[in-house]
């Protein structure tokens, strides 16, 4: 590795910070214009001026915004992520445990659905123009064309309804073996990899073509080289940018766009939380959970780039 | 004896956008035999490459070969099966391409990718197949011979990619090596070595080759017959000094005549010579300007001339000499970092954008690429229109008018006004192109590399057309061209220009040009003669080539 891929990765992880503050001020008030004053619905019908004076200066409400914001982002800063207003619990306590369940369900939607896009968009791209590149070009536009909740809906009325085969809930505490956990994960899964491997094959055919039609790709041809090699050798290497970019974008999907699907299947998630927290005017709780979900855009999203940097011959 | 190569009553046929079959190869039918080299010359679109490329069995998509034979040492590629001609491929025929820049596979190494057809072909152990390469490194006089091959196509220069892709082509000990204008993307002083680095090896081998070029004085140099292609039909075939010095076919003898040299005749008499646009010490460049006041990359050096009404100067240098960039700078598309323009006793604002409408209209310039510089979705007609209402508040009857004499100076047919530019041939798009500029009524026409892109014959008639307009218009150009021979059949004057420095301006009509400079004397006896002896004749001061040829 040498200095100028340093820099250069250097500069994108900087750049990385600097969006992360500009996306915590944004979420930071984006939150405070929900409607409504915590003070009062927390107390609900107790909510006499009085009470909700107090409330007010114990919460920190009736100091100026911009405090609240440096109070609020140091205490993430050190990992403080302040208390439910709810419950009363911390938030880091109610988080973690569906945040692992979140990294659960993303970790196997992954599994299964990366390599099944790539091998069909890699596929598709060397038998352009055929039967085959026909149908799965009609299939991920078929499938990028219904909403989620229509897939999922349809799998519980196929599987959970009429072939009984699968529970319609997905209650992750409830995996003791190998065949509870494809019992309870098939059906979310299934339903997310539907979503997110329309665009990553889309992609991957789309950038694996643009390198078969490069002279180099042609030189490979008369050198002797077999179809196989051609794409191995020559086209994906060239093409990893655009595809581990696409990757990404998906990927990133499956932690903060999995709303549906979580609460389709009544999965305990980090998603679900927020929809709760929404509910219940939780400020905290529902920072928190778009601080967890950009975090994780920005992670997938800067290691597309590291790898697209690292993957560029030019600067070797 | 049996030839190496027989092709008989070849036919291709290709499938247009519009999914209408053309034959574009009319049943061509010729012999290589053992160790010869044979040319295959003509103007885009005669099918010479496509008929080189059916030597392997390949066709381009969208081609199919639809008839005839091309027997190789007795198979017929055009009938094997797909994993036949690849077993083929590499070991009995190769093939150099074009851009040996976009041939590479930019993310792998030199090494590699040469030794890829040992590999592929399973000929022989890794660490034999690296020792050859680095021998045929060596053959082709290539620097550093034994580390060349671990950097990146990147990092080496055209020249030597050129070369590297012949190292490629020869590792696996082919009968026939097919070249595909291996010399076009290259500067002329680079040629000079690729060719003879070529040469040598393909005597030393005894490998038979078939060249395929548009250039006839560089296939003079290596080939033993040429085939002359024109719509895909074989126009004459020969020994190569036949060909040059009894060429029967009219086609033949009209690409031999763009070869004469045309003295530009006698300049024109101007009655007072007043400068029409004089430059002093330009200097422009890219990127951000640094302390000292000079950009980051600096591609004009204070560079200074006059063009004096009514004559033309030419400006020649090869590729990144910053000749391009000086033509952006007196028009203004690139601002000035430093100097003056003098236009018509007027100084200029660096910026197009701060120049008076008339001022713009008085210099115009043509782009190189007529297929990128006229707007594909806009008919003949509504691409001259536009000058003519920008510059002159032009419409209706009138304009159409000047619509139709501006056609008629380029000498196009009235009919093309209501076409796109995708349904003009190459010649014709770039006859739009400067009837756009004169739409303005220029003074001053700058022409960069306007006829590079275009085959011989056409940019001949380019050439007389301009000349002809000057008569008639009183123009004057500034006329960019790597090829020397192209300037001197239009120039009053001559500008080296050599890493973004003037080194010589030249009068070509004074009786007998000597370029006194020795970069220019490099420049001018580096262009290839149709003297078939005239390479290896050729000497060149090995410090003069070392210290000008870098690249």
């Amino acid at each position: 590795m040498n200095h100028r891929i340093l820099s250069l990765v250097m500069s994108r992880l900087l750049i990385a910070v600097i969006t992360l503050v500009i996306v915590s001020f944004a979420v930071f008030f984006a939150t405070m214009m929900l409607p409504g004053d915590t003070a009062t619905i927390l107390l609900g019908q107790a909510a006499t001026p009085e009470a909700v004076a107090g409330l007010r200066t114990a919460m920190h409400l009736d100091e100026p915004a911009i405090i609240r914001f440096m109070r609020w982002f140091g205490g993430l800063v050190t990992g403080d992520l302040g208390t439910s207003y709810a419950n009363d619990m911390p938030i880091a306590d109610l988080i973690a445990g569906r945040f692992i369940n979140t990294l659960k369900l993303a970790g196997v939607t992954a599994l299964f659905s990366v390599p099944i896009a790539l091998t069909l968009g890699i596929t598709a791209a060397m038998m352009r123009g055929s039967l085959y590149d026909r149908v799965v070009t009609i299939l991920t536009i078929g499938v990028i064309s219904v909403p989620e909740f229509m897939v999922a809906t349809s799998a519980v009325l196929l599987f959970a309804v009429y072939l009984k085969w699968l529970p319609a809930l997905s209650i992750a505490n409830e995996v003791h073996s190998i065949t509870d956990l494809l019992r309870v994960y098939a059906m979310p899964v299934i339903t997310l990899t539907f979503v997110v491997s329309a665009q990553m094959i889309r992609m991957t055919r789309a950038a694996v073509v643009e390198t078969l039609n490069t002279p180099y790709v042609e030189m490979a041809l008369l050198k002797g080289a077999s179809p196989q090699r051609i794409v191995l050798k020559h086209a994906l290497p060239n093409a990893l940018g655009p595809i581990v970019n696409a990757v990404a974008l998906s990927l990133s999907y499956l932690l903060g766009g999995v709303i549906i699907v979580e609460t389709i299947f009544n999965y305990p998630g980090i998603a679900k939380l927020m929809v709760d927290a929404v509910a219940t005017r939780d400020l905290p709780l529902i920072q928190s959970c778009a601080m967890i979900f950009c975090v994780g855009y920005l992670i997938l999203i800067t290691l597309a780039d590291i790898l697209a940097i690292l993957s560029n011959p030019r600067l070797r | 004896m049996t030839n190496l190569v027989e092709i008989r009553d070849l036919k291709v046929e290709a499938k247009t956008d519009s999914g209408r079959i053309v034959e574009i190869i009319k049943g061509v039918s010729f012999d290589v035999a053992e160790g010869e080299i044979v040319a295959l010359i003509g103007e885009s679109g005669s099918g010479k490459t496509t008929v080189a490329l059916t030597l392997m069995g390949h066709a381009r998509p969208g081609c199919r070969i639809s008839g005839g034979s091309v027997k190789l040492a007795g198979k017929d590629m055009a009938r094997l099966s797909e994993k036949a001609r690849a077993r083929v491929r590499g070991t009995e025929v190769s093939y150099v391409p074009q851009s040996a820049a976009a041939a590479f596979n930019p993310a792998a190494t030199i090494m590699e990718q040469v030794i890829e057809i040992t590999r592929i072909h399973d000929l022989m152990p890794a660490a034999e197949a690296k020792s050859r390469a680095v021998e045929l490194f060596r053959a082709l006089s290539l620097p550093e011979p034994d580390t060349i091959g671990d950097r990146y196509p990147h990092q080496v220069s055209g020249g030597q990619l050129q070369r590297l892709s012949a190292a490629m082509a020869l590792i696996g000990d082919p009968k026939i090596v097919i070249f595909d204008e291996p010399t076009t993307a290259l500067d002329v002083t680079t040629q000079i070595e690729v060719l003879r680095a070529f040469k040598a090896v393909m005597r030393k081998g005894g490998i038979a080759g078939v060249y395929v070029s548009h250039d006839l004085a560089v296939v003079a140099q290596i080939a033993d017959r040429i085939i002359v292609l024109k719509g895909g039909e074989v126009q004459e075939a020969g020994r190569t000094g036949q060909i040059l010095s009894n060429a029967k076919h009219p086609y033949t003898r009209e690409l031999l005549a763009a070869f004469e040299p045309k003295a530009r005749g006698a300049a024109p008499v101007v009655s007072e010579a007043r400068p029409i646009l004089a430059i002093e010490n330009i200097v422009a460049g890219y990127g951000a300007v640094q302390r000292n006041g000079l950009p980051l990359v600096c591609a004009v050096r204070s560079v200074s001339l006059t063009v004096e009404k009514g004559r033309n100067l030419g400006i020649i240098g090869e590729s990144g000499c910053g000749k391009s960039t000086l033509a952006r700078t007196i028009a203004g598309i690139l601002p000035t970092s430093g100097g003056r323009v003098i236009f018509d006793g007027q100084e200029l604002a660096p910026s197009a954008s701060k120049r008076t409408h008339e001022q713009l209209r008085e210099m115009q310039i043509v782009f190189q690429y007529a297929d990128t510089a006229l707007n594909p979705a806009k008919s003949i007609e509504d691409i001259l229109a536009r000058p003519l209402t920008f510059y002159h508040g032009m419409n209706g009857p009138a304009r159409d008018k000047r619509i139709a004499a501006l056609l008629d100076m380029v000498q196009l047919p009235g009919s093309v006004r209501h076409r796109r530019p995708a349904e003009l041939s190459g010649g014709q798009k770039q006859r739009v192109n400067f009837a756009r500029a004169l739409a303005a009524d220029p003074k001053l026409i700058l022409c960069d590399e306007i006829t590079s892109a275009l085959d011989t014959v056409v940019a001949a008639a380019v050439i007389e057309l301009l000349k002809e307009l000057q008569r008639e218009l009183g123009l004057s150009y500034i006329f960019i061209s790597h090829d020397i021979s192209v300037v001197e059949a239009i120039c009053d004057e001559i500008v080296v220009m050599y890493a973004g420095e003037k080194v010589e301006q030249l009068m070509p009509s004074a009786t007998g040009k000597r370029p006194q400079h020795p970069y220019s004397q490099l420049l001018f006896s580096s262009v290839p003669k149709l003297d078939p002896h005239w390479l290896d004749g050729l000497e060149r001061d090995p410090e003069l080539v070392r210290a000008y040829c870098q690249r």
